[in-house]
Order: structure tokens, then C-alpha cells, then sequence
């Protein structure tokens, strides 16, 4: 995996794949845009199902990025960049998820100020 | 014209401000002055300012965090001086609204200003060398770092002559930092500084995960690296994970404090909690951020100075890496007593224990690596043994913080102050001065003065103990942290010893001036010609001392971890014929770091003092200057073969 560096530095990174890749990517994309519009637009969805599939689609755009436009694959060429993607998107997920644990957690024990005063009363 | 900015910023009423700021700009003359007189001019422009050369570049963080060390350090007397003095009904010398200003710079300074452009500065000189190649993989954007560091450094000392600086603590905690609670430019000066330092760091580490992960020496695999790029890549990990957050947070807060938001407010549902969730979520990475290069230092110089290889190197690795990833697990400790629940608050304080377990292990691994070697006890070596001793009670204070229930007790008392100045004293500091030791003589070319070394050391470490072992005893008597004076008379005493300890402290400081003014003095005297003087293991003592610029005039094979002690080992070196030269191609220099930091100074002075035509002008200048850059044409020297060739017959033969 060790880029053999016979010209001091150079950049690192691969050819660039066919423009038929990133035609895709962009189709999939626009797809997915148009769909997240369609879907916060629309009453054919149960209406508390629509942040969630409006997630789901995020999400999905995300993907097509990462595969079409960051050429990021499983092969083994790539086990750096999908493991500092892993760690990431691990690292992201524990600060949302400890965020929401530690700040409601601490709204539920805290007293509110103006409830504070009714019970001095 | 000059938005709020008027006569009234200079601070004239204030004879200690005053002085500082004029000795200051006398000093900064002075130096401007020798330039100018020498004519150095040239050649600190073309072979510093704009150089992108890693070994330069290091050089000049190093340098950069020692002179904010003295700043820093100046800001730690005062606070000293004024508690031995200010007891019973007294005030001492510091009036509230100063001494709010001294504690906030110097944690600022001391944590973004010396401790990380040292860290840094370390990573810069030694990883490339040690991984065998001939620069970053971004020379350019390495300069640009540094640039936007020093950048950072001027705001924040600018706010000692025009203004003042914030008065909040290192942290800017809101609702205080929020405009309805510091209406002056105080936490503008920190907010810019801070950030634009901030996206040099965070250049910074994509740069240097790039270059470990990509650009190693044929033959090094990631199980034959040195165990110093192991933690320096874990602490770019961290470092390009956290710090947007810290960018975010900040953003949040120039928000509310320019634009009218409400993230942190009390009112319109702000929510200050908030910020120091967020805060602490970069806050406790960035300590790891520091300590883990440090580990990495002590680890090389062990290894070295104990003439064999490093006991369990694998469990090492994986040490760092569990620190790293578990670092960001944690930071809740910093607010234990914010009002989460025993469930939240158990779960927080039982990961915090679990991470002195991989330090734990690293710990045994340097006393198996010194057990049963020849031990050779030069001054790297005892700041390594320094930082053992030192670091471990240290540590032991922190799980004793990490206790929910304790730490309710001992939350912002001066139990607190001692643990993270035993840490980061003990392992940040001790851990960069083993590493200038260590690396002074491969990026100079002589080693420095042993004797004074090892009295500034004896100095430090006596210092250390002086100045903080008596703030744990007046953290359980009561003490709290950023207090200017106390009505306890019985604290006094010990005030004093803390005082005493201060000066030690300042006489190492002292002595680590003179070892450098003696060993320049007479460095013909101690000249390393060998490149090899602590008979070191890994890449970089296989090459001169100083380096030339493209490093290694042939790339080296790697045959198995500890790659030079294994290439000395077959005596390959005097048994090597001639090889074939070759071109080598280097980043050309360039001024574009400098520029950048200067449109960012003005940019940021132009924010903080709401001048809006010059922060206009600066965000021009800035993008201008990045599209200028980003069209060049030419960005590479060729060194010839026959250049080469000849400078390592010249070498070969003295």
C-alpha cells in the first residue's frame, strides 16, 4: 500500500473513471433530489413517515457521492479512505447521538426556571 | 472609519498593560532593527518566510511556541504573584477586571499558541525523515498552516495594546461570552484568533494523515513505522475529526454575538448548555490531540537511549489507537456537574477510567523497554523519566476526577488546576522539551549543552512539584480555580510555596535560553558530523546533520522495523558503493502562506473591531491571492543528479 515515491512528493489519488460514472452519479443524484422535493411536498405519505424517508434519501444521497464522485470502493486499493470514512462517520455519530443524550437528559432534570419559582411559592 | 476602534483602546490608565506592550514593541523593534542592519532581510525571506520546506517550517513552529511560552509564562507569574499577596483583605496588585484577562490569555496561549505549534512543530521536523520521504504530501498548504498559527498569535497579543482580551476563561463559556455579558472586543480578539489558528491546525492535519497514510519509504509497511508517526497520525486523526467541531461552535457563537442569533442566549430559546457540550466535544480530542506526539517522543527516545527496541511495539499501536478512538467518548467529565443525570454522568465517568487503561499499558511497555538495557541517561532521557514519574499521579488525580461523586466535590477548585497542569506539564511539555533535545542536533547539526540542559531540566521538574503540589492540598481545602483574592488567611503559606515553585519554574526557563545561547556559542566545538549522535534506530539519523533540502539523496529500502538501527546492524552504510544519482524535484518556494496570513490578520483585526471596508479588503485579498496561486505555472526546482553526487562526496570525505 506504500505509494513509492521516487519523485519526492506528488499528490496522491487515482485516474479519474469514465464520464459514464459520474453521468450515472449525477442521474442518481438528481433522482434523489427530486425525490426528497416530491416527498416533503406531498400528501401521499402518512405525514409523521416523511422526515424519516426525507432521512432515508439523505442519506442515499450521501451514497451516491461517496461511490460515483469519491470512487470510494470495498477493493483493497481503498481500505485507508474507507476507514477514515468509518471513523468519521463514527465520530459524527457520537457527538449527535451523545449531544441529544446529554442535553435531554439534562433538560429532563433540570428544573425550568419559571417552574422553579411556582414551586417556591 | 475605523468602526469602534478609537484612542480609547489603549489602554494609557494602566501603567501594567502599558509597560508590557511598549517592552514588547521595543523588543519586536529591536529584532527589525538587527534585521534591517545586517541585511538578513534576503535571506529570512527566501529561506525562511517563504520556505516550504517541513524541516524550516518545523523549525519555526518550535520556535514560535517557545517565544509564546514566555508570553504565557509572564501571564503565570502574575496570576502566582497576586494570590501569594492578595490574602485576609487584601486586593494585590491585579485589579478583578485584569486578572479575568491574564487567567483567560494564558490558558489560551499555553494550549493553542505554545502547546500546539510545538506538537506540531515536532510532527513537521520529524515524521517525513522518519518516514523516509522528501516533504508533506502538501509542502504549500504546510506553509500556509503555519502562516495562519502565526497569524492567530499576533491577534491575540495585539489585544495587550489596542482593546483588551476576554475575560471569560480559556473557553468562552456563554452566556458571559455573549454579547449582553461582554460587550468589548475581549471575545472578538479570542473568536478570530482562534479560528483562523484553527483552520491552519486543521490544514495541518490533513496534511500529515495524508502523508503517513500515502507517502512512506518503499518497504515501510504500517507494522515498520516508527512508533512517533503512529501517534502523530492517530493525533491528525483526531485533529481533522474535532476540529470543525470547535470551528462550528465558535461559528455559532460569532453568530450570536454579530448577526443577533440565539444559539447560546439565555433568551429566545437559546441554550448555553449547548456550547459547552459542544465545546468539550473538540475540548477532550485536543488534549489527546497534544499528549499522544508526546507519548510518541518518549517512546523514540527510550527506545533509543535504552540501546534496544521498544517493548511491545504492537501493543503500543494499539494503545494509541484505542486512546484515539475512546477520546472521543468522554467528554462529558468536563461537565459532570451541569445537571445530567446519574445514568449520563456514570456512563461518562466509567469511560474516562477506562482510558487509563491503554495508558496504562503504555506505561509498562517504556519500563519493559528500559528494563535490562543500557540505559544511557542523557537530558532526553530524563525529561522522559520526568514525565514518567510526573504523569501517572497525574493521571491518577484524573480517574479520581472522573468519579461523578468526586468530581462535585473537586469541580473548579484548584485540584483541578494542579491535575491538568500535572498532565499537561508533565506529558505535553516535558514530552516537546525530550523532543527539541532529542531533534536539535539532526536540524542543526550540533547537539546542545548537556550540563545546562540537565539543570534546566532538575529545575523544571522541582518547579513543576513546587508550583502544583500545594494547589492539590488547597483544592480540598476549597480553594477554586480563577479566583483574584481570598479572605483565608491559612491559605497563604501555601500560596507562597506555589509562588516559590513559579521562580524554579522560571529559572529553567531561564536556563533553557542560556543552554541554547551557549551551545550556538560554541557549536564548532560540538559539531555532529556522524548524523548520528545518540545512536539512534530510525530513518532520520541516517542522513546529515543538518539534513539537506531533498532529505535523502537516495531513497531507502526498508528491511524491518527500526530501519536504520537494522541497516547498521549489517553495516550496510560503509559498504555501499556509489550509486547512480538521480534528479530530485522539490515544491518551489513560495510566499503565499505569508501572504494569506497577512489578509487574514487584517480580515480578523477588521472583524474584531468592526471596520467593514477592511474586512472586505481582507477577504478580497485573501481569495485574490488563493486564485493567483491556484494558476502557477511552476511550482517545482529540479536538484541535479550531478548537485547530489557531489554533496555526498564532499560529506563522504570530511
Amino acid at each position: 500500500m506504500t505509494e513509492s515515491s521516487s519523485k519526492g512528493h506528488r499528490t496522491p489519488g487515482k485516474p479519474h473513471s469514465g464520464v459514464l460514472t459520474y453521468l450515472a452519479g449525477l442521474g442518481f443524484a438528481i433522482v434523489l433530489t427530486l425525490a426528497s422535493f416530491w416527498a416533503a411536498g406531498t400528501n401521499a405519505i402518512w405525514e409523521p413517515a416523511v422526515p424519516i424517508l426525507l432521512a432515508a434519501l439523505a442519506i442515499g444521497q450521501m451514497g451516491v457521492h461517496v461511490v460515483f464522485f469519491f470512487h470510494l470502493s470495498s477493493g483493497p486499493g481503498d481500505t485507508n479512505n474507507l476507514l477514515a470514512l468509518i471513523f468519521g462517520v463514527f465520530v459524527v455519530g457520537l457527538v449527535v447521538f451523545g449531544s441529544i443524550l446529554i442535553m435531554s437528559n439534562l433538560d429532563a432534570n433540570m428544573v425550568p426556571m419559571d417552574k422553579l419559582m411556582k414551586m417556591q411559592r | 472609519m475605523f468602526g469602534k476602534l478609537t484612542w480609547d483602546a489603549i489602554p494609557f490608565t494602566q501603567p501594567i498593560p502599558m509597560a508590557a506592550s511598549l517592552g514588547v514593541i521595543l523588543v519586536i523593534g529591536a529584532i527589525i532593527a538587527l534585521v534591517l542592519w545586517k541585511g538578513w532581510t534576503r535571506y529570512l525571506w527566501d529561506e525562511w518566510i517563504t520556505s516550504v520546506d517541513h524541516k524550516r517550517l518545523g523549525v519555526m513552529y518550535a520556535l514560535l511556541a517557545l517565544v509564546m511560552l514566555i508570553r504565557g509564562f509572564v501571564d503565570a507569574l502574575m496570576m502566582r504573584s497576586q494570590l501569594a499577596i492578595a490574602a485576609g483583605g487584601a486586593q494585590g496588585y491585579l485589579p478583578p477586571e485584569h486578572y479575568n484577562q491574564i487567567f483567560s490569555a494564558h490558558g489560551t496561549i499555553m494550549i493553542f499558541f505554545v502547546a500546539m505549534p510545538f506538537v506540531i512543530g515536532l510532527m513537521n521536523f520529524a515524521v517525513p525523515l522518519q518516514l523516509g520521504i522528501r516533504d508533506v504530501a502538501f509542502p504549500v498548504l504546510n506553509s500556509v498552516s503555519f502562516w495562519l498559527t502565526a497569524s492567530g498569535v499576533l491577534l491575540v497579543n495585539l489585544s495587550l495594546v489596542l482593546g483588551s482580551f476576554a475575560r471569560t476563561g480559556w473557553l468562552v463559556y456563554p452566556p458571559l461570552s455573549e454579547l449582553a455579558y461582554s460587550p468589548d472586543v475581549g471575545v472578538d480578539y479570542y473568536l478570530w484568533a482562534v479560528q483562523i489558528s484553527g483552520v491552519g491546525t486543521l490544514l495541518t492535519g490533513i496534511n500529515f494523515t495524508t502523508t503517513i497514510l500515502k507517502l512512506r519509504a518503499p518497504g515501510m509497511g504500517y507494522g515498520r513505522m516508527p512508533i512517533f508517526c503512529w501517534t502523530a497520525l492517530a493525533s491528525n486523526l483526531l485533529i481533522v475529526a474535532a476540529f470543525p467541531i470547535l470551528t462550528a461552535t465558535l461559528a455559532m457563537l460569532l453568530l450570536d454575538r454579530y448577526l443577533g442569533f440565539h444559539f447560546f442566549t439565555t433568551d429566545a430559546g437559546g441554550h448555553a448548555m449547548m456550547y459547552i457540550n459542544l465545546i468539550w466535544a473538540w475540548g477532550h480530542p485536543e488534549v489527546y490531540i497534544l499528549i499522544l506526539p508526546a507519548f510518541g517522543v518518549f517512546s523514540e527516545v527510550i527506545a533509543t537511549f535504552s540501546g534496544k527496541p521498544l517493548f511491545g511495539y504492537r501493543s503500543m499501536v494499539a494503545a494509541t489507537l484505542a486512546i484515539c478512538v475512546l477520546s472521543f467518548m468522554v467528554w462529558l467529565h468536563h461537565f459532570f456537574t451541569m445537571g445530567s443525570g446519574a445514568d449520563v454522568n456514570a456512563f461518562f465517568g466509567v469511560m474516562t477510567m477506562i482510558i487509563a487503561v491503554p495508558t496504562g499499558v503504555k506505561v509498562f511497555n517504556w519500563l519493559f523497554t528500559l528494563y535490562g538495557g543500557r540505559v544511557r541517561f542523557a537530558t532526553p532521557l530524563l525529561w522522559t523519566l520526568g514525565f514518567m514519574c510526573t504523569f501517572v499521579i497525574g493521571g491518577m488525580t484524573g480517574v479520581l476526577l472522573s468519579i461523578p461523586p468526586a468530581d462535585f466535590v473537586l469541580h473548579n477548585s484548584l485540584f483541578l488546576v494542579a491535575h491538568f497542569h500535572n498532565v499537561i506539564i508533565g506529558g505535553v511539555l516535558f514530552g516537546a522539551f525530550a523532543g527539541y533535545i532529542y531533534w536539535f542536533p539532526k536540524a542543526f547539526g550540533f547537539t546542545l549543552d548537556e550540563r545546562l540542559g540537565k539543570a534546566a531540566f532538575w529545575c523544571w521538574l522541582v518547579g513543576f512539584y513546587l508550583a502544583f503540589m500545594p494547589l492539590y492540598a488547597l483544592g480540598l481545602m476549597g480553594a477554586t480555580r480563577r479566583m483574584q483574592h481570598y479572605h483565608e488567611t491559612g491559605w497563604q503559606p501555601l500560596m507562597l510555596v506555589a509562588m516559590a515553585g513559579a521562580l524554579v519554574i522560571l529559572a529553567g526557563i531561564v536556563l533553557i535560553g542560556l543552554q541554547l545561547y551557549v551551545s550556538i556559542r560554541s557549536r564548532t566545538s560540538r559539531l555532529d558530523r556522524t548524523g548520528d549522535p545518540w545512536n539512534g534506530r530510525t530513518l532520520e539519523w541516517s542522513i546529515p546533520s543538518p539534513p539537506p533540502p531533498w532529505n535523502f539523496s537516495v531513497e531507502p529500502r526498508v528491511q524491518g522495523a527500526d530501519a536504520y538501527w537494522g541497516m547498521k546492524q549489517a553495516g550496510k552504510e560503509a559498504a555501499a558503493q556509489e550509486p547512480q544519482w538521480q534528479d530530485i524535484h522539490l515544491p518551489r518556494s513560495t510566499p503565499v502562506g505569508v501572504v494569506l496570513a497577512f489578509f487574514a490578520t487584517f480580515f480578523g483585526f477588521a472583524m474584531i473591531w468592526h471596520i467593514w471596508w477592511l474586512a472586505i479588503a481582507g477577504l478580497a485579498g485573501l481569495t485574490v491571492t488563493a486564485l493567483v496561486h491556484a494558476w502557477r505555472v511552476d511550482s517545482e526546482i529540479t536538484v541535479p543528479a550531478l548537485q547530489i553526487g557531489e554533496y555526498e562526496r564532499r560529506r563522504r570525505n570530511t
